[in-house]
């Protein structure tokens, strides 16, 4: 999916867990999940802190959208 | 002599648990177990499957150097002569697990190791330069055959057998070249080829390129206060209820679900109909695969332009990549029309 959305000629930012398979499906703009099941959250974070960390990942993928990249690049900070 | 194998499989294959036990670190049981019991009988008196290593699928993904180095050192211990992983199917996260295990084996212990994936499993694009990956059926329904294939190629291999092609060996392609002798010279061979092209028959290159599907990446977003970003998921989040029937695995169709006025995905509305990782936090919390507050919150603040007022959904797990591909090209003919700017897609 990734591959064919970006190919119609939008920016796209996959956010996922498992980076090797994102890498192989052909994404060009990764950002690392935090786990498998929850890639955006963590349970164990109280409700605020959780929230806060959502929206980090969510800044991250803007900035890596708003980032030209000329091969497969992996935003991990 | 009988010769030493050690088995790798996942937790599901060691009979303890599916998902919720994904998250359980490697364990060592002496002798065969689940499909390795199979692969025992498979094997007769050659060979020994000496011990079975599991460990659980996101336990190893999302550890991968340091599980694949304790997988390792667990397999080492036991001296074997050939490591068989899996087989996995169109298993993700598995068959990740089973090439990183292959992998490391054969460049660190300097012995042979196969695994038995579905063409398709994104293993097969990263490990199979380096191990034996036998093509195998997209299900355990396939069981019996992808066994009966590795029992077979695990047999050559432990006698230093392997003489034909890839193909006629029973495993996918390494991309290396080999020598072989033909009766007839290469001009003849080459000129049959090209008169069995020109006649539409099939024919059989000796020489297969590479086959590369990339796309550039596209340029990037100039102006975020002004864009409009849509969601996109592959975790299997729709409204309560699942109005499209989406499938819980090997997905044909995707969902496309309003956001308009919603400020956060709740527990009441939202869920996820994934069969292929444990739902229970993203069905807590839909808003932890698709991040719809922390955009509002962000929208709000003016940091981007607008979210586009629908968000799209399938399943990713078991799916042919002819399915995915459509999805993928449907949901940007949308977009499209719709004038979004950028995509955020997020898999689980």
């Amino acid at each position: 999916m990734v591959k064919e959305i970006e190919r119609a000629g939008f920016p796209v930012v996959h956010i996922a867990t498992i980076v090797p398979i994102s890498l192989t499906v052909g994404a060009n703009r990764i950002v690392p999940g935090v786990a498998i099941p929850h890639p955006l959250g963590n349970p164990d974070l109280p409700a605020e802190e959780e929230f806060a960390l959502r929206r980090s990942l969510v800044e991250r993928a803007f900035r890596a959208l708003t980032t030209d990249v000329t091969e497969q690049t992996v935003f991990n900070d | 002599m009988t010769k030493r194998v050690v088995h790798y499989v996942n937790q599901f294959f060691a009979g303890q648990g599916g998902e919720e036990s994904a998250h359980l670190e490697p364990v060592t049981v002496e002798g065969a177990l689940g499909p390795g019991l199979q692969l025992q009988t498979l094997l007769g008196d050659e060979a020994q499957v000496v011990a079975t290593v599991w460990c659980g699928d996101n336990h190893f993904a999302e550890n991968l150097e340091s599980t694949r180095r304790e997988v390792l050192r667990r397999i080492a211990s036991f001296e074997p002569d050939l490591v068989i992983a899996g087989p996995a199917f169109n298993a993700g996260r598995y068959g990740m697990a089973c090439g990183e295990v292959c992998r490391s084996v054969t460049e660190e212990l300097n012995i042979p190791a196969l695994t038995g994936l579905y063409p398709e499993n994104p293993g097969v694009e990263i490990y199979s330069r380096d191990i034996y990956i036998v093509p195998v059926a997209d299900s355990a329904r396939g069981m019996k055959v992808a066994l009966q294939t590795m029992g077979a190629l695990a047999a050559k291999l432990l006698n230093g057998e392997l003489q034909g092609t890839a193909e006629e060996e029973g495993y996918l392609s390494r991309g290396r070249r080999k020598n072989f002798f033909f009766a007839e010279n290469g001009a003849v061979r080459a000129v049959e080829m090209a008169l069995a092209k020109f006649h539409g028959q099939p024919f059989k290159t000796e020489f297969e390129m590479p086959v590369f599907d990339r796309v550039p990446p596209a340029p990037a977003l100039k102006d975020l206060k002004g864009a409009t970003i849509a969601l996109v998921n592959s975790g299997g989040v729709v409204p309560m209820g699942n109005p499209d029937r989406i499938e819980v695995s090997s997905a044909s169709h995707f969902g496309r679900y309003s956001l308009e006025s919603l400020e956060d995905l709740t527990a009441q509305a939202f869920e996820s109909v994934h069969g292929g990782y444990d739902r229970t936090y993203v069905n807590d919390d839909p808003d932890r695969v698709v991040p719809l507050d922390a955009l509002r919150a962000l929208e709000k603040e003016g940091v981007f332009g607008r979210l586009y007022e629908y968000y799209f959904s399938t399943v990713g797990t078991g799916t042919p990549v002819k399915n995915c591909s459509r999805f993928g090209t449907e949901i940007a003919g949308q977009l499209k029309a719709d004038g979004v700017d950028a995509v955020i897609l997020t898999s689980t």
